[in-house]
């Protein structure tokens, strides 16, 4: 890539970011007074929470930002099986699929999510960034996650930022409309 | 906002509360004011007329060991720090929680952020600490919130901030929010996520980051419930936490039981007052309608796991004082460090996962195998390979393509991790497939033989 196209796409980024979101990034970043490089992982939870994804223009605007390279922001997005280089669907359901949950038939309680919603029951994120599973309407995300640290009530899906507990297969259809838009 | 909506029941007679006292209570709430109502923040004060010296020597003497897993004795470590070198020095709060089996600081972190706020500034005062940093895991977005609004609150009110309480002492504390990366529970990987890297634990020595931790500085890394504990020691005194317990190992301990009991769910008792046996008969409900009980592992996923009927020899101090061999039965052990380590376990997170006759063994140990394969950092060959290996080779036996020599090559794969890697996470995914191979070894032979020719 050419000086001239990192260039243009900076210039794309900074039409992105608003007054109120470089408010919230400058707020993020006094937090860490010792190193800005602390920063990189809250303001990569902000770019992803604000835009869906940490596309290019992200990772060149946090690395400025945090003072490293691109490079350095890239090797952590794809550390970290939570953040995504491309858009998921607008609700994650994301079910928790270790050993107390399995116990308590999540596997199946998966399953009946990616069928209510359209997603490839077989299919998976292969990580390094990828989005989880997606429904062709880009309405749902369905993945699986490890153990939520509720394993008491299992089995669980974290929907968005809510706890769903001891799901059974047939509450499924009736959570899945609570998010349908 | 939703949330786990737990409901407590009533403590059970063997139960002790104290970090679960108030979150049980009904009406009781994440404000600073309903805090106050039950006694909040009086240790602080009580400690800020202490010599911080004073205050690590009072959690010594209370025998509190850490539950973040390691269950390293937090006075000793605290005295690590040396407190006037004229460094700055760092208190980094592990609620990182993601040790399969383990739920305790979820409900602490959402439900009563106080009682670890007061804690750390108690802990942080001992220690010479004047930043302090709260990791949460992202998968508890509403704790993040939660907690940082309790802090906001803590420093309007003066406990939190510049010149504590008028005491002359500062301290600032933000929430760090994780990324969904296992290996951030551990301590230096966790060091590393905050310092805005990938979570590659630290070559060790140093052993401790009270030597060389966040920036290079002397750190002190403990768990949420822990730091929790330290509150308590204060407002008890050394002499009653200690009592709590056993000898070396103090106050209370929060139990997670999960998985095929009628009741799951934590419990917090005096370290030591229950058997594995009471634990789950008398305090969980037993196993359900019909159940026999298999196979249980007694401290997160990464302990080793004990089968129902097995007998141990232990030594045991008779009544005459002299030290005699006695057979106990696996229900017989007790809850607590020492003895969980002498049948060849251990505590760790305090995470018990019951499993009863209905489960297979071999889907048991893939679905542990398949965690540790994908949370393995990949820095360490023997780790990053091994855990993969051991997870293809249960998958393979479960969807029959087995041989009769996989559960020996299994075995040969974590005997080689164990031992040989950064982190402590070589341990963690070796033992139990070892420990599942030496106790099911007709599972693991009969699933993979049956499946030649
Ligand atoms: C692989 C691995 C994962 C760990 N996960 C956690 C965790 O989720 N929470 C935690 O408090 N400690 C965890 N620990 C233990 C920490 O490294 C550290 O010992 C602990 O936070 C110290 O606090 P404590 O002394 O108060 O227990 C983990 C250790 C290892 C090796
Ligand atoms: S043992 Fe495993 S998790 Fe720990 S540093 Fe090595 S590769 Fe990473
Ligand atoms: S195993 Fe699902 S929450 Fe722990």
């Amino acid at each position: 890539m050419g000086m001239n196209e990192r260039e243009t796409q900076s210039g794309a980024q900074v039409a992105k970011v608003t007054p109120e979101f470089e408010a919230q990034a400058e707020d993020l970043i006094s937090r860490y007074p010792v190193s800005r490089r602390s920063a990189t992982l809250p303001l990569l939870h902000l770019w992803q929470n604000t835009f869906g994804s940490i596309d290019d223009s992200g990772v060149e605007w946090i690395a400025a930002r945090v003072g490293v390279g691109p490079v350095q922001v890239v090797e952590v997005i794809t550390f970290y099986p939570w953040f995504r280089r491309k858009s998921a669907g607008r609700t994650i359901i994301r079910v928790c699929r270790t050993l107390s949950c399995a116990l308590a038939g999540s596997h199946d309680i998966k399953e009946k999510f990616c069928q209510a919603v359209g997603v490839d029951p077989h299919s998976h994120s292969h990580g390094f960034g990828a989005p989880p599973p997606t429904a062709p309407d880009g309405e749902f995300s369905v993945e699986f996650v490890e153990c939520l640290a509720c394993c008491g009530s299992a089995p669980v899906a974290l929907i968005n930022d809510d706890l769903h507990e001891r799901i059974q297969p047939e509450d499924v259809p009736a959570i899945v409309k609570k998010y349908q838009s | 906002m939703t949330d786990s909506t737990f409901s407590m029941p009533a403590p059970h007679p063997k139960e002790r509360r104290l970090i679960f006292e108030n979150i049980s209570k009904p009406g009781y709430d994440t404000s600073l004011e309903t805090y106050l109502r039950h006694g909040g923040y009086e240790s602080l004060k009580k400690a800020l007329g202490m010599k911080p010296g004073e205050i690590v020597d009072a959690v010594k003497a209370a025998n509190l060991r850490g539950r973040g897993g390691a269950g390293f004795p937090c006075g000793m470590k605290w005295s690590f720090i040396k407190y006037d070198d004229g460094k700055p020095h760092y208190l980094v709060v592990n609620g990182d929680e993601s040790e399969p089996g383990t739920f305790k600081d979820r409900y602490i972190l959402h439900h009563d952020p106080h009682q670890l706020i007061e804690g750390v500034v108690i802990s942080a005062f001992a220690t010479n600490c004047h930043l302090s940093y709260i990791y949460i895991r992202c998968e508890f977005p509403h704790a993040a919130k939660i907690v940082w609004k309790a802090i906001q609150e803590a420093r309007a009110a003066g406990f939190v901030g510049k010149n504590i309480l008028g005491s002359g002492f500062d301290l600032d504390i933000y929430v760090h929010q994780g990324a969904a990366a296992y290996i951030c529970g551990e301590e230096t990987g966790l060091l590393e996520s905050l310092e805005g890297k990938r979570a590659y634990p630290r070559i060790k020595p140093p052993y401790f980051p009270a030597v060389l931790g966040l920036y290079m500085q002397p750190t002190i890394v403990n768990n949420v419930e822990t730091l929790c504990h330290v509150k308590h020691i204060l407002r008890l005194g050394s002499e009653e936490y200690a009592k709590m317990g056993t000898p070396g190992d103090g106050g209370t301990r929060t139990l997670c039981v999960s998985g095929d009991v009628a009741r799951p769910g934590f419990y917090e008792l005096p370290v030591g007052a229950v058997t594995l046996g009471e634990l789950i008969f008398d305090l969980c409900g037993g196993l359900r309608p019909g159940r026999k009980l298999k196979a249980v592992i007694p401290g997160g996923s990464s302990a080793k796991v004990l089968r129902a009927g097995e007998k141990f020899k232990i030594k045991a101090k008779g009544p005459d004082g002299a030290m005699t061999e006695k057979e106990i039965d696996m229900l017989d052990v007790v809850m607590d460090a020492a003895s969980l380590a002498a049948v060849g376990t251990m505590v760790g997170s305090g995470g018990v996962i019951v499993m009863d006759d209905t489960r297979n063994m071999v889907q048991v140990l893939n679905n542990l195998n398949q965690f540790y394969a994908h949370e393995s950092c990949g820095q360490c060959t023997p780790c990053r390979e091994g855990s993969l290996w051991m997870s293809k080779i249960t998958t393979r036996i479960l969807d029959g393509g087995g041989v009769e020599k996989d559960p020996a090559t299994l075995k040969n794969v974590a005997d080689n991790i164990a031992g040989r890697t950064i982190c402590a996470f070589g341990e963690a995914c070796s033992w139990p497939t070892q420990s599942f191979l030496t106790k099911f070894p007709e599972e693991f032979s009969a699933a993979s033989a049956k499946l030649l020719n």
